[in-house]
């Protein structure tokens, strides 16, 4: 399996008042492409911060970000946003959808920033959600639906744009076991069936069995890698 | 209850200070909407003050027939020696009847502050007139000459027209004339210039009078007198109390003012009811945890929506004031001059009275109730639970 | 226009505050609509008589006093003048005191040469100098009363009665005109008279006229003319005061000054506050909106993107409340045509124009704040609530 995220020498120092705190150490990894990885660690450990440099969501102090060959520490301001928009896709822990939108209307929101056809979005934001289950809830607002059927919304919307890559920053922290277990199913089909890398963090350990191994992070370092074994549930 | 509607309001006012920019909101429009609403209303009491304060009902004011205004008048030489004969005038101190004929020519002076020129009345009065209208004091300087191109002028003259100042001369009709005096009289003629009657005619080639002004002896005998003017064949006149006519004068400008201050008030008044409601909505909502906790911990729902009225209406209240201080300072007494009915200008004073200032007071407090209404009955009706949970 | 619907789910995220702003806005632009009506009323009187064209003449002492008709040919010889009229103003109401109009007697050969600006067929003109009785009416005038050709028309003047005595007067419409443009036709509201009938039947005053209007033979001499019209009257007594028309009218105009300056005044504080309301509820807005905002930058718009959407927001926001108010502006407006002598709403294009404006100026001062701060946003900061 190729390489899809190629970390090297990752350092992120974020200033405090007159304080710089270092978040990140000079951290390497790498990560091939149909991976689906687990990032653990305690409060503090820089996971999260790690999770935004790998989607391109914040630069790198220090050290190199690649994802697919694209050394994307060296893009900036609309060059990144322009390939974040390509490239990958986010599930956040309180799903972030538009309230005032359809969930149809908010798996189309990546296709704004390409040049499809009005008609053409629909179809594709349709074929999203038919793919997370939610094939008839199209019309339905947030405020209408469940936690999980949110969640389901915002995977659709991840994906609407066909990206290589999935971040996932504690996509089930606020679902409960049995609606968290069925959206990690999903993660999970999504990673086998349609080979879609996926990170995601997590603090919930029974959350990291279902990705194929995680990563343990601790004061901005890599401390633990350990391979999962599968889970056919 | 209202232990609690107190402690409440307590909390929320000291909190106030976190809530500064929201409630600015409030303060500001309502300040405005005050503040203009006074300033107009000045404007126009100001304006009627001055016309209402000239005249007096047992003085009698005779037009040619059909004349709406004193400047349309006029009446010949025989005339007006009629009116003078006609008996019901009280006699002046050298015992003739107490009648001052009278002509009114608009001048013009240029102005440099405005550009182009503006009209100002010229009145040539008898040696009657003056005695007749004990209202009319010299403050400075004295009275002018008959048979000499002088003239006094009014204190509001003074202020506001350009270069009519004591001892100035005045140039119009060919010739110089001198200011030599400042009269005080408390009504619209101080936005006149006077000269005598004789010299006045001379010098713009009159032979009549544009009016004449007559003291009778008690307010009821006027129309005693005005009959029998209408009765004479000779005359073709109308008769009505000075004062009256004054009052008239006024009645299409007031009546525009008010209407503009009415409907300018309303409009604005509206607009900040609806940023009053805006800001409180917001206020209840950027709240919502606290009152929920409130009702929670045992406060009932009365309270909290009293507590968020108060609120509303003390801050409108404190808009009202800054409304109506600022309109005190910058318009109370302001001078300000325009064209009156007779083409000429009128200075008057804007007058911010107590009842103004009362009625925009009562005026925020309305709006301030109106705009905490709504809102205060949602923050009664709070669902606990899930305003609790809520960000 | 995809981003359309972006924009208008953001306003509606706070459906009750997004109403009420817009209702503020809506009284706001009422406010300016009715206002700057009456302000441009106020700053374009006169209008239409473009270029200097016409000199008036009156007593140099006071445009009440009358000037004598032997003037006229004198004046006409002077170097520069093309034509002279005369004009008395007649004081002219219709029925009622209040009806006051706006009526000159004049020389009809004479207003046809000066006033080229007055277009009306020459069958009109014939009959306005042949009938002694004749009048002619402006456009506006005749629709404002429905005033038809050749009919009696009763008018009262409050300055002149006739030699009986009497101040009721009888006229006969013996035309209508219009004006050659847009511009001039909004100044046909004046009521002509036959000035020799006129002269002969009033009572007082015979032989003279309150102004002299000259037509310049080359346009724009105004100010030379002028100077020598008065020379030639200096220290006689019929000193004159010369100046170009559009002078003249700006006279009485300015006269009303202060209370023009106090209209202005209004709508300068009228504005000052919805900047400040609207301002303060935009800028709420996004801070509200923050997180959303932070997520449309994750799936990739740009920085300048979610600019341009917090200012079509506010944009679209004033628009909709300028469009109402302005709307209820101009059907208000209908309602006062009648007291400023206007035809059709006083409320017309040019204010629709400086409403226009005025929004693109609102919506940039109020908008572009929150707008450059949601530019500025870092996706991580807001992502994690900082």
């Amino acid at each position: 399996m190729s390489s899809l995220i190629e970390i090297k020498q990752l350092s992120k120092s974020y200033v405090r008042g007159k304080q710089s705190i270092e978040v990140l150490h000079q951290l390497s990894l790498s990560i091939p492409k149909g991976d689906f990885v687990a990032l653990m660690g305690p409060s503090g450990s820089g996971k999260t911060t790690l999770l935004n440099l790998i989607g391109g969501l914040d630069q790198p102090s220090a050290g190199e970000v690649s994802i697919d060959g694209k050394r994307i520490d060296q893009l900036s301001g609309n060059a990144l946003a322009a390939w974040r928009a390509r490239n990958v896709g986010f599930v956040f822990q309180f799903y972030n959808l538009m309230p005032e939108l359809t969930a149809e209307r908010n798996v189309e929101l990546p296709l704004l920033l390409t040049g499809l056809s009005a008609a053409n979005r629909g179809k594709r934001a349709r074929i999203a959600l038919e793919i997370v289950g939610l094939g008839d809830r199209g019309r339905h607002k947030p405020k209408e639906l469940s936690g999980g059927q949110e969640q389901r919304v915002a995977i659709a919307r991840a994906l609407v744009a066909d990206p290589t890559l999935l971040v996932c920053d504690e996509p089930t922290g606020d679902l409960d076991r049995k609606t968290a277990d069925e959206i990690l199913t999903l993660l999970q089909t999504l990673n086998r069936e349609q080979g879609k890398t996926i990170v995601m963090v997590t603090h919930d350990p029974k959350a990291a069995e279902y990705a194929k191994r995680t990563l343990h992070l601790d004061k901005g370092q890599l401390v633990d890698e350990v391979m999962n074994a599968p889970i056919g549930r | 209850m209202l232990n609690q509607i107190v402690s409440i309001t307590a909390m929320n006012l000291r909190s106030l200070g976190s809530r500064l920019g929201l409630s600015l909101v409030i303060i500001i429009g309502i300040a405005g909407v005050v503040g203009v609403f006074t300033a107009l209303l000045a404007m126009s009491k100001g304006f009627e003050a001055t016309l209402k304060a000239t005249g007096r009902e047992d003085r009698a004011l005779v037009l040619r027939d059909g004349s709406s205004a004193e400047l349309n008048s006029g009446l010949d030489a025989a005339s007006v020696q009629a009116i003078k004969d006609t008996p019901g005038a009280r006699p002046g101190k050298n015992g003739a009847a107490l009648a001052s004929a009278e002509l009114i020519v608009i001048t013009e002076f240029a102005s440099i502050a405005r550009g182009g020129s503006f009209n100002v009345t010229l009145r040539g009065v008898e040696p009657a007139g003056l005695e007749l209208r004990p209202e009319l004091k010299i403050v400075d300087g004295r009275l002018f000459k008959s048979g000499l191109q002088e003239v006094i002028v009014g204190k509001s003259a003074l202020t506001s027209f350009e270069g009519v100042s004591m001892g100035s001369k005045l140039r119009f009709r060919g010739a110089d004339w001198a200011v030599v005096g400042v009269f005080e009289s408390g009504d619209v003629h101080e936005s006149e210039l006077i000269t005598d009657y004789a010299t006045a005619q001379t010098a713009f080639g009159r032979l009549g009078a544009s009016s004449v002004l007559v003291q009778l002896n008690a307010a009821k005998d006027l129309e005693i007198f005005k009959a029998t003017l209408k009765a004479d064949p000779r005359l073709n006149v109308d008769v009505q109390a000075e004062k009256a006519y004054f009052s008239g004068q006024t009645e299409q400008f007031s009546r525009i003012i008010s209407g503009l201050a009415v409907v300018v008030s309303i409009i604005m008044g509206l607009g900040a009811l609806f940023a009053a409601l805006n800001t409180m909505f917001a206020a209840v909502a950027a709240r919502t945890r606290q009152i929920a906790t409130l009702r929670a911990i045992g406060f009932g729902g009365i309270p909290v929506a009293a507590s968020v009225l108060i609120e509303a209406m003390a801050l409108a209240l404190l808009g009202g004031i800054l409304g109506a201080t600022i309109a005190y300072v910058l318009f109370n007494n302001f001078s300000v001059s325009t064209l009156g009915q007779g083409f000429t200008q009128v200075v008057f004073n804007f007058r911010v009275t107590p009842d103004l200032v009362i009625l925009g007071l009562v005026i925020s407090l309305m709006i301030g109730f109106l705009g905490g209404l709504l809102p205060a009955i949602r923050a009664a009706r709070l669902p606990v639970t899930t305003a609790l949970r809520a960000g | 226009m995809k981003y359309f619907r972006l924009v208008l789910a953001a306003l509606f995220a706070k459906k009750t505050r997004t109403i009420l702003t817009l209702l503020s806005l809506v009284m706001a632009y009422l406010l300016f609509g009715l206002l700057q009506a009456v302000n441009v009323l106020f700053n374009t009187a006169g209008d239409g008589f473009t270029g200097a064209t016409r000199i008036v003449t009156q007593s140099r002492v006071s445009f009440t006093q009358a000037l004598p008709l032997r003037m006229l040919p004198q004046i006409e010889s002077i170097p520069g003048v093309q034509r002279v009229m005369q004009q008395q103003w007649f004081g002219a109401y219709y029925q009622k005191p209040s009806n006051q109009l706006v009526a000159f007697a004049v020389d009809p050969l004479r207003l046809k040469d000066v006033y080229p600006e007055w277009k009306m067929p020459d069958a009109q003109w014939q009959d306005f100098a042949n009938k002694r009785t004749g009048v002619i009416l402006g456009r506006q005038l005749a629709d404002r009363f429905n005033f038809k050709i050749g009919q009696q028309l009763p008018m009262n003047s409050n300055i002149f009665p006739q030699n009986d005595g009497s101040k009721l007067w009888t006229f006969e419409v013996a035309g209508i005109y219009d004006g050659k443009d847009a511009d001039t036709q909004r100044q046909t509201g004046v009521m002509y008279i036959n000035f020799a009938y006129f002269d002969e039947a009033r009572q007082f005053g015979k032989g003279g006229a309150g102004i002299f209007i000259s037509k310049l033979a080359k346009a724009d001499d105004a100010e030379k003319v002028a100077q020598l019209i008065d020379a030639k009257y200096v220290n006689s007594p019929e000193e004159t005061k010369s100046q170009s028309e559009k002078e003249f009218n700006l006279n009485f105009v300015r006269q009303i000054g202060d209370i023009n300056l106090i209209v202005n005044a209004i709508l300068g504080a009228v504005f000052f506050t919805i900047l400040l309301l609207t301002g303060n509820t935009m800028a709420q807005a996004v801070r509200d909106r923050i997180p959303q905002l932070a997520v449309l930058k994750t799936l990739g718009f740009t920085d300048s993107t979610v600019l341009w959407l917090v200012l079509g927001e506010t944009f679209l926001l004033i628009a909709a409340g300028a469009i109402l108010g302005m709307a209820l502006a101009t059907v208000v407006g209908f309602g006062l045509a009648g007291f400023f002598q206007a035809s059709g709403s006083i409320v017309d294009q040019r204010v629709w124009l400086y409403a226009l404006g005025s929004v693109f100026v609102l919506a940039l001062l109020v908008g572009l704040p929150p707008a450059w701060r949601a530019r500025n946003l870092k996706i991580v900061d807001a992502l994690a609530g900082r």
